[in-house]
């Protein structure tokens, strides 16, 4: 199991140093001169090729990329060009271990930059997680159990709704709603209009309150899969020759629901779970950008409009990760569910 | 070395004796199931009765309604789509009549189980120990520490070794008669009264078939129960069975005890079963006798007599196209045919019985 | 009543079928062929694992006409023997000789050759024919892919081969879902045939079928190899279809063949512990024998073909081994591997202690010959009612609900 899990890691470094390395040949080929966007409106060629130097643009591909695979690694300083850190070593700046670059558009360090902003991406990407685990499964059990009826064609049909919703619009609607107009009978809106606070700042109650409806629309988002999933696994399960057994051996149907057929279940649910959780937590970007919410997703739509691309690879990099890391989860719960599943 | 034998006394069909009544009687059971082609008649007008200690065997092709009997019998159709009709006395009481909870009592408890596929039967994630124990805490209120010791009683009867450590075992770490085994102590775990095992030794190998059927025998003589075995060997009914059930496209078309089916048989049906297999035990090797043609759809029986279109024996004369021939449950040996009693036991004198 | 005396195994111990011709020429000779699965261990550094001896040296050989039946329990190699015999599978040791030729590990054109020389008939008629593709199309690639044109051209040499089978030829644009069971089994064999060749390996034929039908495709397997003179090796575990259609039998455990005789002298004359246990094992049609035989019951389960016991495979089952032996015999089974070897003509057996039981295991009862005229008179009587053969569509998702196992 621990030398499964090694590998695993391992390809997934591998896999994070392939993508680096196209995102910085990408970076290379693009048409912006990312020396002159920082440079300003007065710039003269000298001072565009000092800022070139300082980031260390001037170098090939291959250096660019292996300097900043060493500044993930190790760290860097800043200027890159050696001479010109020996010529005035007070303006050395060090960016410390995980270095994923310097922006030139926003003028900070790509790591803080994002790191500030995987907090709020991660509060809402689990506050959403948890919504939509607990009410597709939810309902997808009842939509099982009263299959046919219209409380199950309700269920699935205002799952797909949603799910086929744009999110944007969804979003939107949810904002305007809930949040700009006066709640009938209330004279104010049912909620605050979202503003991200850490637990650190308001405390864990306005942390939740400010997630919300943000997270209220990621789960409608999303919740169809798992309604379906369970749906369709409870149902499909009646015909399993072990449920038979449970329902020989006299067993009550909440039972054999709660303890053999959920059981069964786990394993779809945890896969589709794992991956969705992995992809969320590297931003939302639709959501986040309509709720004004600074996460991951904002920062990266921002970084787009502004062509700030070391922040997206910055960005690229950290989602990637959370998604390798996410498929590696899944799959050692794997072996926990199902005692078949051996790693060696 | 033991001898798995049954008693060869000569009994009649109330077979738990003079007035007693059968522990099992199943009279005009019919297990439909609607579906988009039409309607599936699984069982149809299904009759017997089975006495205490008794071992009725169930014979037929796949499809004819074996299985889905079995599960009629332990009320698995409920809340499915199926239409069953008809009376299951157990003890007296109609098992389709009762309540969901009075008939959950009586499953696993007085009715239990054994399935074909072992390894499928088995929930894959829960030890073999903890769905034993589950089995008999539902009707048992013991701790589980009680029911465990139970468990390990149960596996140690039924033979499987070291069963203090394999208790804790997955049913995808035993072997396929292990896992068998423990079927059958989930089933017996309770002191059922009637057991039901349908195709219990069709997944696993001859060896391991004869240890298994062994085992049933030496149980049911120590427990008493009544079992139910179905199968489409007729090897493994001859072994086991005191009666014997033959099943046609859902119906009974024969019934009696195993030496009249054996040597007697009366059905067409029956004739060409014995006919077109191929006997180890014999010095003779001609060709065999197949029945011609395919098993018939449930959803487009044919008319008549489901057996009309491969039996030799059909003809209009007799209506077998359009009379559904009856079956003369209460007689000791009622057979579905339009032939006449006299003629068919000519037929199988002449006909029959010098080709088998 | 039957004896095992030897006066008796001669008078019955001819082959009916062969009718004391003699033997055709060698057309499969088998010798010491082996087939280990490499086992690769997973770890951060790959390493090969001790392998799957799924065969592990068998030998046989098999004349012209001739049917070879292997038996067994689950997992003993039966399959893969099989497809190591006909090249499917690369063996790991051992020659096969074909018509005099070593044809072991031969490649390309001479490989492709073979292929329309031996071919295969599978267990799962509904697994091995493809479900996308007709009738006409799964019995014709033989020809597309061997290159070959007969005479009459594809379409209609393969609506002969359909004939040839019993099925209507004019089913050839149908797709197997539509057949049953047995059908299927048929278009698998007329496939096989197409090109006629020498050798078919049919790998458990009628396992999936039910009685009825397994005795329709029986029959046409005889036919099959009367009329082209087919030689078989035909894979089972029921051991009485084994009995009706082998001219010898091999019985295999754990990757190896514990005894290979004639099909009589094997059912008369068990001389392995092992054919023994498996022949008393088999429950007999028939209740008034059942309830007086006694049967050898084995303990204990298959070993693992990874590792299988030292010295004789059997000794962990054997009840001869527990119940007879002396130690000192009991260390010559754990110690040393019993060889092939003939103990009498024909009739080969892998066991240090080979000699009948102490019960009888299987009574041969001698039944008097079925009158022939009544035997003719039931070959033509069909049932007058017979409907034409195909399924009728509508009755196949049902089946699919089913599974795939024809006994459930
Ligand atoms: N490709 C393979 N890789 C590894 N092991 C294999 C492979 N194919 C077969 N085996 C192993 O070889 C052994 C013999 O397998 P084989 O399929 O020949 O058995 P069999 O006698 O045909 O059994 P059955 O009656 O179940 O068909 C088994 O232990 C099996 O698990
Ligand atoms: N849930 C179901 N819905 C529709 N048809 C069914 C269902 N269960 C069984 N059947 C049909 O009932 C017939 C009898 O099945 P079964 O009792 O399993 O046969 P067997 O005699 O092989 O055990 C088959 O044709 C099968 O397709
Ligand atoms: S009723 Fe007619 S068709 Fe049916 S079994 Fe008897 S003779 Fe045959
Ligand atoms: S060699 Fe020994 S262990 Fe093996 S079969 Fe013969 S007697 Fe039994
Ligand atoms: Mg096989
Ligand atoms: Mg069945």
């Amino acid at each position: 199991m621990f030398a499964y899990v090694v590998r695993r890691l391992f390809s997934g470094v591998v896999m994070l140093l392939v993508m680096s390395f196209v995102t910085i040949l990408l970076f290379f080929s693009a048409p912006v001169d990312p020396a002159r966007q920082m440079c300003g409106k007065s710039c003269t060629p000298e001072r565009i090729e000092q800022t070139r130097k300082a980031l260390g643009y001037d170098k090939p591909p291959t250096t660019q990329w292996a300097a900043f695979v060493k500044g993930v690694v190790v760290g860097r300083d800043y200027p890159a060009d050696e001479q010109m850190r020996k010529e005035a070593p007070q303006n050395v700046v060090h960016c410390s271990a995980p270095c994923l670059g310097y922006s030139t558009v926003s003028q900070q360090m790509v790591a803080s930059a994002v790191g500030s902003h995987v907090p709020v991406s991660a509060s809402l990407a689990l506050c959403a997680f948890v919504m939509w685990i607990i009410a597709g499964v939810v309902l997808g059990v009842i939509a099982a159990l009263f299959k046919g009826t219209v409380l199950d064609r309700t269920i699935v049909g205002a799952s797909l709704l949603f799910y086929a919703f744009p999110t944007f619009a969804l979003a939107l609607g949810i904002y305007t709603f809930f949040a700009l107009t006066p709640f009938p009978g209330l004279g104010h809106p049912l909620f605050p209009i979202p503003n991200y606070t850490p637990i650190s700042q308001g405390g864990v109650w306005t942390w939740f309150v400010n997630l919300l409806l943000p997270a209220f629309t990621l789960a409608l988002v999303f919740i169809a899969g798992y309604v379906r999933i369970t749906r369709s696994f409870v149902l499909e399960s009646g015909q399993e020759d072990y449920i038979r057994t449970a329902k020989a051996k006299g067993l009550e149907s909440r039972r054999i629901l709660l303890k053999h057929t959920m059981r069964a279940a786990l394993t779809p649910i945890v896969t589709i779970a794992g991956l969705d959780l992995g992809g969320l937590l590297g931003g939302a970007i639709i959501t986040e950008k309509i709720f004004n919410y600074p996460g991951l997703g904002k920062l990266a739509f921002d970084s787009t409009v502004n062509y700030d691309l070391p922040i997206i690879v910055g960005i690229v990099l950290v989602a990637a990760s959370f998604v390798i890391v996410a498929n590696l989860v899944v799959d050692i719960l794997y072996a926990v569910i199902d005692p078949r599943v051996k790693y060696s | 070395m033991t001898s798995a034998s049954t008693s060869t006394e000569t009994h009649t069909w109330q077979a738990s004796g003079d007035d007693a009544q059968p522990l099992l009687s199943v009279r005009e059971l019919r297990v439909h199931f609607p579906t988009e082609d039409g309607i599936v008649k699984s069982v149809d007008d299904l009759s017997f009765d089975l006495g205490q200690g008794k071992t009725l065997g169930i014979v037929g092709e796949s499809g004819s309604g074996k299985s889905v009997t079995s599960q009629a019998i332990m009320g698995l159709h409920r809340g499915t789509r199926a239409r069953v009709s008809g009376h299951i006395l157990f003890d007296g009481v109609d098992l389709l009549q009762i309540s969901d909870s009075e008939l959950r009592k009586r499953r696993g408890r007085d009715i239990a189980m054994v399935f074909q596929d072992p390894l499928s039967a088995l929930h894959p994630y829960y030890t073999v120990g903890n769905q034993l124990a589950e089995a008999y805490r539902v009707h048992h209120d013991v701790s589980k520490a009680a029911a465990k010791t139970r468990v390990v009683e149960m596996l140690e009867r039924v033979g499987i070794p070291s069963p203090q450590t394999r208790v804790d075992n997955y049913p995808h770490e035993f072997s396929g008669g292990m896992r068998q085994r423990a079927m059958i102590a989930m089933a017996l775990i309770n002191d059922p009264r009637l057991i039901i095992a349908d195709e219990p030794t069709t997944a696993l190998d001859v060896t391991v078939q004869a240890q298994i059927l062994d085992l049933l025998v030496g149980l049911q003589k120590e427990f008493g129960s009544s079992i139910i075995i179905i199968t489409h060997d007729l090897g493994v009914v001859a072994e086991m069975a005191d009666d014997i059930l033959v099943m046609y496209g859902g119906k009974a078309v024969e019934r009696g005890d195993a030496d009249t089916i054996f040597y007697n048989p009366e059905h067409p049906y029956a004739w060409g079963l014995l006919a077109s297999m191929p006997r180890m035990d014999r010095l003779r090797t001609d060709r065999l006798r197949p029945i011609a043609g395919n098993p018939p759809s449930l959803i487009n029986l044919p008319s008549g007599c489901a057996f009309h279109p491969r039996c030799v024996y059909a003809s209009d004369e007799l209506g077998c196209r359009e009379i559904v021939p009856p079956f003369e449950n209460e007689s000791e040996h009622p057979v579905r045919c339009l032939i006449p009693h006299e003629e068919r036991l000519s037929i199988f004198e002449t006909k029959v019985r010098p080709t088998l | 009543m039957s004896s095992t005396t030897t006066e008796h195994r001669r008078e019955f111990g001819e082959h009916p079928d062969r009718g004391g011709k003699p033997l055709g020429e060698s057309i499969l000779k088998v010798t010491g062929l082996k087939k280990h699965f490499p086992r690769k261990t997973r770890g951060l550094i790959p390493r090969a694992d001790s392998p799957v001896k799924a065969v592990d040296g068998i030998s046989f050989e098999l004349h012209r006409g001739e049917t070879l039946g292997i038996v067994g329990e689950s997992g003993c190699g039966k399959s893969t023997a099989g497809r190591t015999v006909l090249q499917l599978l690369a063996p790991t040791g051992g020659t096969i000789e074909y018509l005099g030729e070593d044809i072991t590990g031969v490649k390309g054109a001479k490989w492709r050759r073979l292929r329309t020389e031996m071919q295969m008939v599978f267990q799962d008629p509904y697994g091995s024919l493809n479900p996308r593709q007709t009738v006409g199309a799964i019995v014709g690639a033989p020809f597309h892919i061997q290159g070959i044109k007969p005479p009459k051209g594809v379409k209609a040499e393969v609506q002969d081969l359909l004939a040839r089978v019993g099925l209507n030829p004019e089913h050839y644009n149908r797709y197997p879902h539509e057949f049953s069971g047995g059908q299927r089994q048929r278009i698998g064999i007329a496939r096989a045939i197409a090109l006629r060749p020498n050798v078919i390996v049919c790998d458990e034929p009628v396992s999936a079928l039910d009685v009825s039908i397994q005795a329709q495709v029986v029959n046409l397997l005889e036919d099959l190899q009367n009329e082209f003179d087919l030689t078989y090796v035909f894979i089972a575990h029921d051991l009485s279809v084994v009995r009706h259609i082998s001219d010898r039998v091999a019985v295999m455990y754990l990757g190896k063949v514990m005894e290979v005789a004639d099909r009589d002298e094997l059912y008369a004359n068990p001389q392995h512990p092992y054919t023994q246990a498996l022949l008393s094992a088999v429950p007999l049609p028939d209740p008034r024998k059942e309830n007086k035989r006694d049967r050898i019951l084995l303990t204990g389960d298959l070993p693992s073909p990874i590792n299988p016991p030292s010295g004789c495979v059997f000794h962990t089952r054997c009840p001869k081994f527990r119940m007879e032996l002396s130690d000192a015999d009991k260390a010559r089974c754990t110690g040393e591997i019993p060889q092939q070897r003939e103990i009498a003509p024909m009739h080969e057996v892998a066991c240090h202690f080979p000699g009948a039981p102490k019960v009888e295991i299987l009574e041969l009862e001698e039944v008097p010959e079925a009158p022939p005229e009544l035997l003719a008179e039931i070959e033509e009587v069909a049932p007058p009612f017979a409907e034409p053969e195909l399924l009728p569509i509508g009755d196949q998702d049902l089946e699919a609900d089913e599974g795939r196992d024809p006994t459930s």
